[in-house]
């Protein structure tokens, strides 16, 4: 079971109540798709991808960014189980989504970038460490059903 | 793993004209933040006295190294010939896994991010990472 510190709970507490989910979970989307392009495998169906431009202004591209994010709120209401409370979501990216769980950890890191710019000067190293210690512990538990 | 496009070089010298004034400074934010976020990245520098963000050290190394990456800049059409003796520094002397150049690279993007979040687009972001990438390339060279 993860151990969180009293610090590393409030601070994601904290993050996820004062962001905009419907800002962040779109831009942290469409930056994936433009800085890491082969991402854009999954998503055959969302029509033009074919340049920064096109994958910011796609309303598929936003939509699944507040779907992705709406996920991560799970993680956050249950962060001393995520692993239990993730378990038919990994199943779900392993079988039928197919994912290559890499794919997981440049999507964290595009999250992490969004954060920094909404953030500034208040994404300190402490913040920004409990920050990726907690989307390690998500792309763990998408990976865990994975055989 | 990449080869940087005329259109890439050009976003990385554009943004690196903005950068260059505060470079030592994103460095120190981005070696200190390193250490904390990724602590097995403390063990290159366990001779040091105080490895917290802002320390003397760290200040001091975070300068050193965008003053690579600045080197880097100004040889961005041959990063291979330009980094060699960077190279040969890296694989003989100090002897860093080069999985953590793409950790320190991921750090000066979240630093680039905080500092710039206006001009830090992800057209921006796509440039910085591939030349970040080329250049842990160009540094990994020697190793073997």
């Amino acid at each position: 079971m993860v151990k969180w510190t009293d610090f590393e709970r409030a601070t994601i507490q904290d993050i996820f109540s004062k962001i905009d989910y419907d800002v962040v979970g779109p831009a942290a989307l469409s930056r994936c798709l433009i800085v890491y392009p082969w991402t854009q495998r999954y998503f055959g169906g969302f029509g033009n991808l074919y340049n920064a431009a096109a994958i910011t202004s796609n309303p598929k591209v936003a939509a699944h960014g507040k779907v992705v994010l709406a996920g991560l709120e799970k993680a956050v209401k249950n962060m001393d189980d995520i692993k239990t409370t993730y378990k038919e979501l990994s199943v779900l990216h392993s079988e039928k989504l197919q994912v290559d769980p890499d794919n997981f950890n440049l999507l964290a890191d595009c999250l992490t970038i969004v954060l920094a710019g909404q953030m500034g000067a208040a994404f300190t190293p402490e913040v920004h460490a409990a920050f990726q210690k907690f989307l390690a512990v998500v792309v763990a538990s998408l990976r865990k059903q994975y055989h | 793993m990449t080869t940087l496009t005329p259109k890439d070089k050009d976003t990385v010298k554009t943004f690196w004209a903005k950068i260059s004034p505060k470079a030592a400074a994103i460095g120190a934010d981005a070696l200190g933040r390193m250490l904390v976020v990724y602590p097995q990245t403390k063990t290159y520098f366990a001779h040091w006295k105080d490895l917290s963000p802002g320390s003397a050290p760290v200040k001091k190394h975070g300068a050193t190294v965008m003053g690579g990456v600045a080197d880097a800049v100004g040889k961005i059409d041959d990063l291979t010939a330009g980094l060699l003796n960077l190279s040969e520094l890296h694989a003989f002397t100090l002897r860093v896994d080069p999985a953590n150049f793409k950790i320190l690279a991921h750090n000066i993007l979240v630093v680039l991010a905080t500092t710039f979040p206006n001009d830090f687009t992800p057209e921006v972001h796509v440039a910085m990472d591939k030349f970040l990438a080329a250049v842990a390339l160009a540094l990994s060279e020697k190793y073997r």
